[in-house]
């Protein structure tokens, strides 16, 4: 990479001469764009010399909307953000919200919620790294990872009834418990993924193209990522251990064991190592998450916050009411502001609320992983070959429905 | 064998200490187990240098960058600035006020994340950066108008957009809705009403 710094000043010299610069749009209709994105590159030659990301194409003005809804109606909007892991950013809506009422989750809940954030990982991280392996040149690691994808996709809707868009979580737990035969059969699931994942590695990891196109590209440093504000695989591959799973304990995470992998030189194939990793620890905390659950509510009881249970609802007066008045008027949260952030897949996914106090959020700010990352991509393409930008943009994991909001 | 200090005593440290030593706050406040300080607007760059810093702060992410719009305020927008401590694990929200002509110093200088999210929050409020190096508008169309989040833009935007065949291009036109949006007060009478109710004007009287 220094030489081709070295052939970037000795190409300023040239330009003045000959103007050979070239300006080209990848995308907005690229596959290797991961959705929407329209990137201006100025090119010398085959090196990048500058990248003017335009963003914005799948703005659906989400913030806006929210302002518009009651806390419980804005929540489907966040598996609208991150598509590829849609549980995970109501968790952090969730927990602002539990943050200002002072809701306590039941423990059940609590374990649901930690379950369905590691298949979301798994989700996620799936979809990155065969599609990077597919950016690069390959074509079955998407194959086999798609299907796993689906499996999981499967238990999304075996709990919440859709495949995606989940709605599951809830401000105060989840929506519904979970059937006693689901849980058997994520248990089941944990075994041959791994044994897939094995698979996945010996066709990926250490293949010569592979290796070719992500070693030592788009190197990060510590400073940079602090500089940049990067979170999530985008600090870790470059050797920080930071995760907030460990150093904000939320939910059940505390009692659990698992580990924290980071990489070494902060390119691309470390964060590829880094989110195959993760996998594997995911499983892991699935299968003790299983083991540990306990029997009871998913709903605080009692509460103003939760819907009454059906049978209640025949008989007493009071909790008619209040179901009514919980799915027209909508519960209010106390006047105040929070950021609650989860370890989302992508990196820390937060939502800053402000409430006054009424039924729907005064503001609400949601501050996506991949928003940072995608900003850095003028940084970490510079000097790097065309071909390369493909790279660098899979491994920074960009989703456009986080990105653009 | 140290002891590790709860987060409620790591964040009191944190707020004697940054009252004894920054002078431009002109609040702290910690609320949720989340400190909280408001600064002068100029002061910005020197507060968020600081804080980078400082071996007590070294706050050397910035999480987040937004703004808020409280229209009845004298100076209507807030920008709040998220910031965090990788080394020390701790958080900071520092806020300051401005409204729709006093620009805000930039902080690109002390984080270069910040470009974007500044860029954000001109396109959505129309808050200016002074010495931004790239003010354009982020998110929205090509060619927009008018600042999205703001209280007093309204929820169905003012253009809609649709190909015309005619003229073999997209155009803009006003927006036509066939039926009004709809905005349900749910506000319980019982517990939040403030309207007085036709006959009723004694109710809260004493007699």
């Amino acid at each position: 990479m220094a030489d081709q710094h070295l052939d970037r000043s000795k190409s300023s010299v040239i330009e003045d001469m000959d103007d050979r610069k070239f300006t080209i749009n990848f995308g907005p209709q690229h596959p290797a764009a991961h959705g929407v994105l329209r990137l201006v590159l100025d090119l010398d030659g085959e090196i990048v010399d500058r990248v003017d990301p335009h963003i914005g194409l799948l703005h659906r003005g989400t913030e806006k909307l929210i302002e518009y809804k009651t806390f419980l109606q804005a929540l489907p909007y966040f598996d609208r953000l991150d598509y590829v892991a849609p549980m995970n950013q109501e968790h952090a809506y969730c927990l602002a919200i539990e943050k200002l009422a002072g809701i306590e989750v039941p423990v059940r809940a609590k374990y649901i919620r930690v379950i369905f954030s590691e298949i979301g990982r798994i989700l996620s991280h799936m979809l990155n790294v065969t599609t990077q392996a597919m950016d690069v040149g390959a074509l079955t690691p998407p194959l086999w990872g798609f299907e796993e994808r689906e499996k999981l996709m499967v238990f999304y809707e075996r709990a919440s009834g859709s495949r995606m868009h989940a709605a599951y979580f809830r401000p105060g737990g989840v929506h519904q418990d979970l059937p006693p035969e689901l849980v058997e059969d994520i248990h089941k699931f944990c075994d041959p993924f791994l044994k897939t994942m094995d698979d996945l590695e010996t066709l990926v990891t250490e293949n010569r193209i592979f290796k070719q196109r992500n070693v030592d590209i788009g190197v990060v440093s510590v400073q940079d990522a602090l500089d940049w504000g990067f979170s999530g695989v985008m600090v870790r591959g470059s050797g920080l251990a930071w995760d907030l799973r460990r150093a904000e304990p939320y939910e059940v995470y505390s009692e659990l064991d698992f580990k924290i992998p980071i990489g070494k030189n902060g390119d691309c194939w470390d964060r590829y190592l880094c989110r195959i990793e993760e996998m594997r620890e995911s499983i892991k905390i699935i299968r003790q998450c299983i083991d540990k659950m306990p029997v009871g509510p998913v709903l605080p009881e009692h509460s103003k916050y939760a819907p009454p249970r059906r049978a209640e609802m025949k008989s007493s007066m009071e909790a008619l009411i209040h179901h009514f008045k919980l799915y027209t008027e909508g519960f209010h949260v106390p006047a105040g502001e929070a950021y609650a952030c989860v370890e989302a897949p992508k990196g820390e996914f937060g939502v800053y609320l402000v409430s006054d106090g009424s039924n729907r959020p005064y503001r609400l700010k949601i501050k996506a992983p991949g928003y940072a990352h995608l900003h850095a991509m003028d940084y970490l393409c510079r000097g790097h070959m065309l071909a390369d930008v493909s790279a660098v943009l899979g491994s920074l994991d960009i989703v456009f429905g986080e990105v653009d909001r | 064998m140290s002891v590790i200090p709860s987060k409620d005593t790591m964040l009191t440290e944190l707020k004697t200490h940054l009252g004894a030593t920054l002078k431009a706050i002109t609040s702290v406040s910690v609320a949720h187990g989340e400190l909280t300080i408001t600064v002068e607007r100029d002061s910005i760059v020197k507060t968020l240098e600081f804080l980078k810093e400082d071996s007590q702060c070294r706050f050397e992410t910035l999480v987040d960058l937004c703004g808020a719009d409280y229209p009845d305020a004298a100076e209507r927008f807030e920008i709040v600035y998220h910031m965090l401590s990788m080394r020390l694990n701790q958080r900071i929200r520092v806020k300051l006020r401005t409204d729709e002509i006093a620009p805000v110093p930039s902080v690109v200088s002390v984080f270069p994340v910040a470009n974007w999210y500044e860029r954000e929050a001109f396109d959505m409020y129309g808050v200016v950066f002074s010495d931004h190096p790239d003010m354009r508008r982020i998110l929205t169309d090509y060619g927009f108008e008018g600042y999205p989040l703001r209280k007093d833009f309204p929820l169905t935007g003012r253009v809609q957009v649709r190909y015309d065949e005619a003229q073999k291009r997209v155009v803009n036109e006003p927006v036509k809705l066939v039926q009004e949006y709809r905005n349900f007060d749910f506000l319980s009478p019982w517990e939040g009403m403030q309207a007085v109710i036709p006959g009723d004007e004694k109710a809260g009287q004493k007699s």
